[in-house]
């Protein structure tokens, strides 16, 4: 059971992270004053690409708690490892970003260490 | 780096220090709220709906909300590819509290691992945050 939830939340944590990146790059760059903020927030409502990584990201949330559940809060948290290096992957090939070999070495320190809390 | 630059920079580090902040503070709250709801595996809303009576798993989803947006607000100006290392820390954060403030047992693997993110954060860090020019327009 926890390995079916491990994969929904790697999953869906990819997606939602890929399209929340490209919907808000739509948008602009957010400002921190609390007029823009309100005004960055009712953005996200009109916003297709990052509603629907809003719905990948609460099934995710979802099996989160699942997890949470039966497990403590140092297993159930880096259970997304794996997306890690997935969404590295989509941030280059899809999102076009320029992902130099520290950003690689960073994500895989990162993949590896939460496998490692994990064990 | 003229002065409008070094403003984006601060507001991007502010950004990432709220972000990581919220990530903390609400999972370990949403953790031990859940514990003390005990275990849910279960497709039922209300199920999940009950366990928000907690008062310790509604502060974590509260805090978990603006940890929402102001992850938003930083995809909005910096690369994914940063963002994802660059905020790990607070798994580093996250197994801290859960020893501190949870007892929770950190094995000396764990220990290893946290030096092993560590050290990818730090690696991601020394990259430009942001490295293109306006939106992905193959995708919209």
């Amino acid at each position: 059971m926890r390995w079916i939830l491990v994969g929904i939340i790697a999953l869906c944590n990819t997606v939602g992270d890929v399209l929340n990146t490209a919907g808000m790059k739509r948008q602009g760059e957010a400002e921190l004053d609390p007029r823009s903020v309100a005004h960055m927030v009712a953005g996200i409502f009109r916003n297709p690409l990052v509603l629907a990584g809003l719905g990948a990201l609460a099934v995710a949330f979802i099996a989160l708690l699942s997890l949470l559940s039966i497990s403590n809060v140092s297993f159930a948290v880096p259970a997304t490892a794996i997306s890690y290096l997935l969404e590295t992957l989509l941030a280059k090939y899809v999102l076009k970003e320029k992902v130099t070999w520290r950003r690689w070495g960073a994500a895989s320190l990162v993949a590896f260490g939460v496998l490692m809390l994990s064990w | 780096m003229n002065s409008v630059t070094a403003s984006a920079v601060r507001k991007t580090q502010l950004l990432t220090l709220v972000v990581i902040a919220s990530n903390v503070v609400g999972n370990v709250s949403l953790s031990h709220g859940m514990r003390q709801v005990g275990k849910i595996v279960s497709a039922s809303p209300l199920d999940y709906a009950r366990a928000f009576a907690n008062p310790w798993a509604m502060a974590g989803v509260l805090v978990l909300a603006l940890w929402m947006i102001s992850d938003l607000a930083l995809l909005s100006r910096a690369d994914l590819s940063f963002v994802l290392p660059v905020t790990a820390s607070a798994y580093v954060l996250i197994a801290l509290a859960g020893h501190f403030l949870l007892h929770e047992r950190i094995s000396a693997q764990r220990w290893v691992a946290i030096v092993v993110i560590t050290l990818g954060v730090v690696l991601a860090e020394e990259t430009p945050p942001r490295t293109t020019e306006g939106a992905p327009e193959h995708l919209l």
